[in-house]
This record gives structure tokens, sequence and C-alpha cells, in this order.
């Protein structure tokens, strides 16, 4: 029996969206949360550290978010939890987003000039306080452009949890494509939602990055006069 | 935890396996070299003097970076019948593979070009060079060499997103494990399995690019 596309699919499809923004909020939640920690051991003091955090973003960046929820969804049954797509979607998401959110904070951690940490290192500050008073403060800036563009990554790393049964706005579409068989009216609708959420943070992102351009210009004119 | 791993499961279908990579591979070299050359047409594109011209490329950019790739693929494998184009799924996945890198690459060659200093063109004018030499010798392979790191971790993570063309079985990779799994259930063996031989890929690809980078890209070189 094949039904009509009408307006309550297209509502139907508009809910759904609910679900990928929630579960992209989670991710980002937690992915930002271990996403610092792993940021920190990675411009650690002691080797040991940084090693372990290459190797974790290694891994969580050279293979594919498809199989890391593969593992999670069918390894969690192995470990006495039965398998739940909600679980197994938000823990891969947030340890995919802590890897490459980790390296991005890295990034702008190495940004803040050298001339800082021996600022705070002469000041008699410890390797931690200077992270947490002096650099981290100043990476912050620094990081909110790239990291409000990483949301768009996890937005849309969000649809592959379709594929192991959560019911987000992917497999949303899949379900009205299966009862109406209009998979082009579907799919593009449901592109365009994904684009109305995604497309306003990636000018969000843009126009912080030309701020910050421009800022760190002029407080260099101004530190040169 | 009562569960007993059986590997053995997986090495006796490890050819299996192997030319599901080897698929994977040549679905990725394709779609590297041919995004590549969208990217190279369109970062060309958005230098033109018509505006129409220039927001189609851009809108294009838009529309691809901010959709997921599996809606995408969907929309190419199932939406484009309507149009009476009815590819098979290894057409569409590398169709929509290569749509969706040459967004990506479009911005990053672009950023390359621009950062070919204007006094460089001005020489090679000056010195009677056919603007095809002039593009080809002064902009194109200088910039290729810039962003060539950016553009190998691109291409690593449009490898990486291969392994999704397995919902529209694509035979590559992924789709070759859900087969396998789906028969004898053994799926954390072979998921961890392709999980690994994803990351050797990955390694592998990345060691390829800085061959190339130190090879194909050293007598341009003025980086060192």
């Amino acid at each position: 029996m094949i039904r009509e596309f009408s307006i309550n699919e297209v509502l139907f499809l508009v809910q759904a969206l609910r679900w990928t923004v929630l579960l992209a909020l989670i991710a980002f939640a937690c992915g930002g949360l271990t996403g610092l920690g792993i940021a920190i051991l990675r411009v650690s003091e002691a080797r040991l550290f940084r090693a372990l955090a290459v190797g974790y973003i290694k891994i969580f960046q050279g293979t594919p978010l498809l199989m890391q929820l593969y593992l999670l969804h069918f390894g969690s049954s192995l470990v006495g939890i039965e398998a739940n797509a909600w679980l197994s979607a938000a823990l891969a998401l947030t340890l995919y987003s802590s890897a490459f959110l980790s390296e991005i904070w890295r990034g702008c951690i190495q940004a803040v000039p050298r001339g800082q940490w021996d600022g705070a290192h002469a000041l008699g500050l410890s390797h931690f306080q200077q992270l947490r008073l002096v650099i981290l403060p100043q990476a912050v800036r620094i990081a909110i452009p790239p990291t409000v563009g990483f949301l768009v990554q996890i937005l849309k790393g969000t649809s592959l949890a379709s594929i192991i049964g959560f019911t987000e706005l992917t497999r949303a579409a899949q379900m009205v494509n299966n009862a109406t068989f209009r998979p082009l009216i579907v799919y593009a609708l449901v592109a365009g939602l994904y684009f109305s959420l995604c497309w306003p943070l990636s000018l969000l992102s843009q126009r912080l990055e030309r701020r910050l351009d421009w800022e760190q210009l002029h407080t260099f004119k101004v530190s040169v006069q | 935890m009562t569960y007993v791993f059986q590997f053995g499961a997986v090495w006796q279908e490890f050819d299996q396996l192997l030319l599901g990579a080897w698929l994977t591979v040549r679905l990725s070299v394709m779609a590297m070299v041919l995004g590549l050359a969208v990217g190279i047409l369109c970062a060309v594109g958005k230098t033109s003097p018509s505006r129409a011209m220039r927001g189609l490329i851009q809108g294009y950019i838009e529309a691809i970076r901010n959709t997921p790739f599996l809606v995408q693929l969907l929309l190419i494998y199932l939406g484009l019948p309507a149009f009476g184009l009815r590819l098979t799924p290894d057409q569409a996945a590398l169709l929509a593979m290569v749509v969706n890198l040459g967004a990506y690459a479009t911005e990053i060659v672009r950023a390359g070009i621009e950062a070919v200093p204007h006094g460089q063109v001005e020489a090679g004018r000056a010195l009677g060079l056919k603007p095809w030499h002039i593009f080809r010798f002064i902009v194109l392979m200088p910039a290729l060499r810039t962003i060539f790191p950016a553009l190998g971790s691109q291409f690593i993570l449009i490898m990486l997103a291969s392994s999704v063309v397995s919902v529209i079985s694509a035979e590559e990779l992924t789709a070759v494990a859900d087969t396998i799994v789906a028969r004898n259930f053994r799926s954390f063996e072979f998921y961890l399995t392709i999980t690994a031989m994803y990351l050797g890929l990955s390694l592998a690809f990345q060691a390829t690019f800085a061959l190339i980078d130190r090879t194909l890209f050293s007598r341009w070189s003025d980086r060192r």
C-alpha cells in the first residue's frame, strides 16, 4: 500500500529533526569534555600521556565513524549491556567528536605564543596552572570559530546513527520513503532540513573567524605602536 | 563475559575481505582523482568574472558541505532515477564521493591559488609565457604543492566515508563484511577486523601522500 506524500509526512520529518539535534548536542557536550581532557594530555609534559593522546586521536580519526558505531553497537552486548541504538550512537559520536575536537583545540593551545608559557613559568606557576590560568583563556578565543564549524560535522555525522536503527532525521526519511516511495522529494526535503541547521552554523563560524583575524591584526598593530 | 571470540571465521573469509578492501581502494583513488579535477575546475570557475557562475559554484559548495554524505548518496542513488538516470550501486557510490569531495577540494584549491603572489603571475607575463603556461606552472602547481597536506587529509576523510556506501550495497569493504555477518553472525570479530583494515588503509594513504609530496612536488620546491 503506497501512501501519498502529504503535509503529515513533512511534519513527521520535521519532528524527527529534534532527535538529530539532541543527539548532536549530547555528542558535542560529552565529546567536548572528553576532547578537552585529551587535548590537555596531548600538550602534557609527560611523554607517555602525549603518546596515549596521539594514539587515541590516530585511531578515531583513522577509522570510519560507521565502524565505530558498529563496534559499539555490536560490542555492547558482549559486555552484557543490551544493544541500544541511543547509547551506541551517543557514545560513538562522543568518542569521534572528542578525537577531532582535541586536535582542533591542541592547535589553538599551540597557537598561543610561546612567550605566554615562559611568562607564566617565570611567575612560578606550575605546568597545569600555566595552562589553566594563562594559556586556556587565550586559546578559547581562537578555538570558538573552528569549534562552531565542527558542530556542523557532528550534525552531519548523526545521520549515520540511522544505519544502526536510531530514528533521527535520515531514518525517518527512510521510513517515509518506504511508505510513499517518493525518494527524490523525501531526500531533497531532508537535505534541506539538514542544510537549514548546518548553514547558519557554517556562516557563524566564518564570521567569527573573520572577526578574530581582524582583532588579532588590530591587537598586533596596537602592540607594535 | 561468556562470549567466545572466533577470529577463525574471519580468517576463512579473509580473501573476500581483501577483495572488498581492493574495491574501497579503487573507489577512493578514482574519487580522489576525479574530485580533485572537479575541485580545480570549480576553483578556476570561482575566479571567473561571471557572477552567475561564481554564485552557482558557491551554491554547490555550500549545499554539499552543509548536508550529510549519507543523504547525498541516497539522493543520488534513489532520487536520480526520477530523471531517468539509473545508476548501479558502484556508479552511484563513485558519483556521490566525487560530488562530495569536489566541493571540499574546491575550497582547498581556491585557498592555494589565492596564496600565489600576484607578482609571480606578472613576472610570468613579463617573460612572455602563454596564459595556459602561466596557469599551469606559476599558479596551479605551486598552489597544489602548498595545499597538498590539506588535500591529503580530505582524501583520507572521503576514503573513510566510503564505508557509508555499503548502505546501497556497493560491494566495498563494509558491504562485504555486512554480507558475511548476515550469514554467520560474527559481527564483532568482522567489524573489528575491517576497522583495523581501514586504519591500515588510512596509514598507507598517509604514507603514499607523504611520498608524493617529497618526490612529485620536490622540483617545484621553494618550500625549503
